[in-house]
This record gives structure tokens, sequence and C-alpha cells, in this order.
């Protein structure tokens, strides 16, 4: 009884079997030669004899292959040998023997209801943790900056001055013409909506206000978390991978100290300064657009602005801008700061640093138009 | 081992140049590697090693020269042929370079999944088995880059290095950060590999345990060229830093029987 595919012939002489092999048992083939392995022909005997002489080229893979046909059978309780192998092939296959052949395990998979589950749990656990996180942090870096007052001389000026143009001169454009847009936006939807009651003069209350107490304010810090908490906690996080950070550490200085407060001042200075440059140009933006669409000219624009809006409106947005500085750069370097391994990593991080920057300054907006409406302003 | 060429080069470099900005690597850089034989580069610190190996594996393109990869310019090669191409060497960086969004059992399939036609079940033996015979424990097979030693790293970039069973292997610094037992081992599996399978391999190194141990021939860069012979050769070479680095005594710690 013989059977037969292009890399094996089975061959059965009583209760003795003999597999001839032939052909190239490379990586090419490995999928049709498995298949010829697993449709083989090998049940009930009691000796087996695999002829390897036949084989061409044999790479490891095909080594494999070998040994798992060897391995189905002697499975089977078969006695099995090898006859006329190569020494080349024989030292490969050699080499497998003491290898396990079980398939790579997969990761363990559950089912959709208990990752939800599973998923929901660690993510609140994950945010608690987050904000008390966030909370140390904030203690660390206040006590890091208290020393450094003392100690004025351990501040990092340049790494301040250059961080400093990054988040500040740098964001000028972006933010400048955004603002400008949205003052474009604001004023003619305002008008538009005011023209319906008469009231379209109302637009230029609309427009100071709205921009100056929380447009202005909020879109400039949106942009700079989008644009400069990511960048705080991609750099800072590269430097955790390429493990600088633990050789600053061994040197004795203090990563707080080096990176995060420079970059936190740099923040805490540029943030009010954009704040100021964003209501200007969101205000002319707004002006441009009373005037084309109100027909008024820019005297009038004017005027009208010193008289409806008062300066307080100017300095509750402006208020804010420190403190948003400085929740986006400490959620920007804390995020970085817990890059662990891998280039993963640092992109869930980045990610991180963004959307926790843009929510807690949302969430601190909010805290304060409580307070101000408390307080009656 | 003698200086015995086959009759065709598998990589031919003619005349190469190298540079960034203002600073020359290499210049006029002619070196051929045989089929079957294992060529080590060797050189100091910062005299282009690593981008002699980029360049023929075409992850930089030269500034000057041909570099000839199985008879083909890299320079004119289409798209197909380069894919064609890769499919016949492998390559191990210097850290491993997995991808750390994978397991070590996913890392050496991405050869496969993407060049053969196998089924998953036969890539997953594969893989696993190409992760055992580079000398991890078997339970390494699930696990994330990130959880693994630089050792550990090293030799799963040396499993999908050899996925595909290619014909050229580029090692570079294979076994630095390894311990000099498993860098004895990682040597002794290179070896064996490249006789039974008759590959071709390049590979940097510093370390001259695996010089002596598996290289046939040695390329030494000095001055921006490539001095190339034998290690007996070589080590006949009046040039002070090759006698030197043939001469030194970690050298003579590694020399087996008196060589130099």
């Amino acid at each position: 009884m013989t059977a037969a595919s292009a890399w094996m012939t089975t061959n059965r002489t009583g209760d003795g079997l003999e597999i001839r092999l032939s052909g190239d048992w490379t990586i090419d083939y490995a999928n049709r030669i498995d298949i010829a392995i697993a449709s083989a022909d090998i049940a009930a005997a009691a000796t087996c004899i695999i002829d390897a002489g036949g084989i061409g080229r044999m790479d490891t893979s095909g080594a494999w292959l070998v040994e798992k046909l060897r391995r189905r059978i002697a499975a089977l309780g078969i006695d099995t040998a090898f006859r006329n192998i190569q020494p080349t092939h024989d030292v490969l296959i050699k080499r497998l023997q003491a290898i396990a052949g079980d398939p790579a395990p997969e990761p363990v998979r559950y089912g959709a209801l208990s990752l939800v589950a599973e998923r929901t749990g660690r993510a609140t656990i994950d945010a608690l943790n987050e904000a008390q996180d966030l909370l140390n942090f904030l203690g660390l870096a206040t006590v890091t900056a208290a020393k450094t007052v003392m100690r004025p001389r351990r501040f990092r000026g340049t790494a301040f001055v250059y961080h400093l143009e990054q988040v500040g001169l740098n964001a000028l454009p972006i933010v400048g013409l955004l603002s400008f847009l949205i003052g474009v936006v604001l004023a003619y939807q305002g008008a538009d909506q005011l023209r319906r009651f008469g009231a379209e003069i109302f637009t230029v209350n609309l427009l100071g206000i709205s921009i100056l107490r929380e447009m202005g304010i909020l879109l400039t810090a949106i942009i700079v978390a989008g644009r400069s908490g990511s960048a705080f906690a991609a750099q800072i996080g590269t430097m955790q991978v390429s493990e600088e950070i633990d050789a600053m550490r061994t040197i004795g200085l203090d990563p707080i100290e080096v990176l995060v407060l420079p970059r936190t001042l740099a923040l805490l200075v540029a943030m009010p300064l954009l704040a100021v440059y964003a209501d200007l140009m969101g205000l002319a933006g707004g002006a441009l657009m009373t005037i084309v669409s109100l027909d008024i000219t820019l005297t009038q624009f004017t005027e009208r602005l010193k008289d409806v809006v008062p300066i307080w409106a100017f300095w509750v947005g402006l208020i804010k801008a420190p403190f948003f500085g400085i929740v986006i750069a400490l959620v920007g370097c804390r995020e970085g700061l817990k890059v662990r391994g891998s280039a993963d990593s640092v992109g869930r991080q980045t990610t991180r640093a963004v959307v926790i920057g843009i929510f807690l300054v949302i969430v601190i907006d909010a805290v304060f138009s409580i307070f101000f409406s408390t307080v009656g302003v | 081992m003698t200086d015995s060429p086959a009759p065709t080069p598998v990589i031919s470099i003619r005349n190469l140049r190298t540079q960034f900005g203002r600073t020359v690597i290499h210049d006029g850089v002619d070196l051929d590697v045989m089929a079957g034989e294992v060529m080590g580069i060797v050189g100091a610190s910062g005299t282009g090693k690593s981008v002699l190996m980029r360049a023929i594996i075409g992850l930089m393109t030269p500034s000057a020269g041909t570099i000839h990869v199985f008879g083909t310019d890299r320079a004119a090669i289409s798209q197909a042929d380069r894919i064609a191409l890769e499919r016949r060497y492998g390559v191990l960086f210097q850290n491993g370079a997995l991808f750390s969004s994978l397991t070590v059992a996913q890392n050496v399939m991405v050869p496969l999944k993407e060049h053969t036609d196998m089924s998953p079940a036969l890539m997953s033996e594969i893989a696993a088995y190409k992760v055992a015979l580079s000398g991890l424990p078997h339970d390494a097979c699930a696990k994330y880059p990130s959880e693994l030693s630089g050792g550990m790293r090293k030799r799963v970039g040396l499993a999908r290095a050899l996925a595909l069973d290619p014909e050229i292997l580029f090692l570079d610094e294979p076994t630095a950060g390894l311990d000099p037992i498993g860098a004895a081992a990682f040597d002794a599996l290179i070896g064996d590999l490249q006789r039974t399978l008759g590959l071709t391999v390049v590979m940097v190194t510093h370390d001259l345990d695996s010089l002596y141990a598996i290289c046939d021939r040695v390329a030494v860069l000095v001055d921006k060229h490539a001095t190339i012979g034998t290690i007996e050769a070589l080590s006949k070479i009046q040039h002070p830093w090759i006698h030197d680095y043939f001469h030194g005594p970690r050298s003579r710690a590694a020399t087996p029987s008196g060589v130099t």
C-alpha cells in the first residue's frame, strides 16, 4: 500500500511503515508540507522508518516539519528511526528535538460582558489614582519650587527661556489665527440672530463679554494643552524610555527641578500673555465682521465696546490664565514621567496628557464661573 | 579558514562614500561578501560600522558608490524587486528593535504573515520553535518586549530575523549586552545555522571572542576605508589601529591558539 505526495511517500509492509521524504523542505512549501503531514496515513504500525535521504534543500522550517512528522508518529506509540539522513539536515533536526513543540500560547481572552465590567472597573480606579497622583505631583512640584526659591541659582534659566519661546512665542500664529476666526464667527452669528429683534448693536456686547470672559482664554488653553501639554509629555516620555531620567537621578539632578519647573514656569508666564493676545485678536476678528455686516465704523465699534463692556470682564478672563497654565504643564510633565518601557507607552501618555489637560481646564473654568457668580461679578 | 572566494559575491560594494553634512564617514569603501561566509565588520566607535550595514540593507542611501546585493543594484531597484530582495535577508538590530505593541510570538510571526501563505496554526508553531531555537524559555512567547531583558530582546530579534530562513543574516552587535556564556551560546547558534543552512552572515561586532569563533573574514574600518582579510592576514598588517586591535590584551585573551 503506497500513498504519495510531492514531499512524502508512505509505504506499508506488514506492520512496518516506511516514509520516504523527497523534494525541498523549505519555508516556501511549508504550508503544503504541513497539510501532507496532517493527512498522512500512519496509524496501525509497529515500527516506522523515515527515509530522509531524498530531501533536497532543507531550512529550519523544513526541519521543524520533519520533526513534527516524527512526533506525530511517536505520539501513536510507534518506534521511529531516521535513515539516510544527510549530516547537515541531521544537525538541524537534532537541535529541534530538545525543543517543546507546543504552539505559542495565545493571550487569554474573556467574554464581552466581563470585559466591559473589567474595563469599567479599571477605568474608575485609574481615574481615582490619576487624581491622587496629580495632587501628589502638584505637592511635589510646589515643594521643589519652594526649594528653588530659597536657592535661586539652581533655577534653569536657559531652559525656562527656551520653553517660553516654544510654548509662548511659537504659539502666537495659531492662537492668533484661531481667536481671530472665532471672533469672526461669533460676530457673524450674533449679528444674524440679534438682527431679528432689531438689536444688532448688542453684537458688540455679546462679542466683548464672551471673548474677554470666556472664549479668549478657553480657546488659548485648549490650543496650548494640545500643543504644549502633548509636547511636554512626549519629550519627557521619550527621555524616560531612553533612561535619560534615570541617568539624571544617578547624577544627582532632580527631574522635577530640571524638567518640570522650567516648563511649568514657562507656561505660567506664557499663558496670560497668550490670553491677552487671543483677546485682542478675537476682538479684531469680531470688529471686522461687525463693521462689515452692521455697517458701522471702527470708531463706533470701539466707543460702544468701551461703554458696554466693563474692564472686570477682561480681568475675570485673565485671572484664570495662570491656573490653566500650571495645570496643563503639570499634567503634561506628570504623564511624561509615567511613561514605562516602550514607544507605545509614550503615545498613550501623550494622549492622556491632552485629554486630562483639556478636561481639567474646563472643570476649573466651571469652578471659576460658579465662584464668580457667587461673589456676584 | 582560508580566503577562498566563491565565484559570486552576494554583496558587492564599490567606492562607497557616505557623509552626514560635512562629516565624511566612508570614503572609497570596497567590500565583497561571498556566499556562505561569515564577514565581521569591526572598527573604532564612530567609524560607521552600523552605517555601512544600514547602507547595505537599504535604510540609508550612500552619497556615492554602488552596492549590489544578490547582483541587484540597490540604487536602481524597483519596489517589487526591493520586497523580493528583503525577503532574502534577515536583520538583527542592536537592541532587538521589536514591535512594542506585539507579543514575542507575534513579533516573530510578522514576517511569516507578510511573506508566506502558512496557516495560522503552523505559523504559531514555527514562531514558538524559532523562539525556542534562539534560546528563550517557552513561556516568553506570550510576553511583551517591555517585559523582557535586553539579552532576551536580542534573542527574540534573532528569532524574527531567522523567521523566513533568509540567505543573508545581518547582525548588529549580536553579543553586546549578553553574559559571556550566553554570548558563546549565541555564537555557537549562529555558527551552526550558518553551516547547516549555508547562511551568509554579516556581523558588526566589538566582541573579539565572536570574531575568533565564527568569522571567516573581517573588514576593519579605519581611515574611512575597509581593510579586509582573514584574522591571520589582518594581524600581520602594520597599521597602528589594526595592530593594536589584534594584539591588544583583550585580543590575546580571545585568541584560541596563538594565531597572532
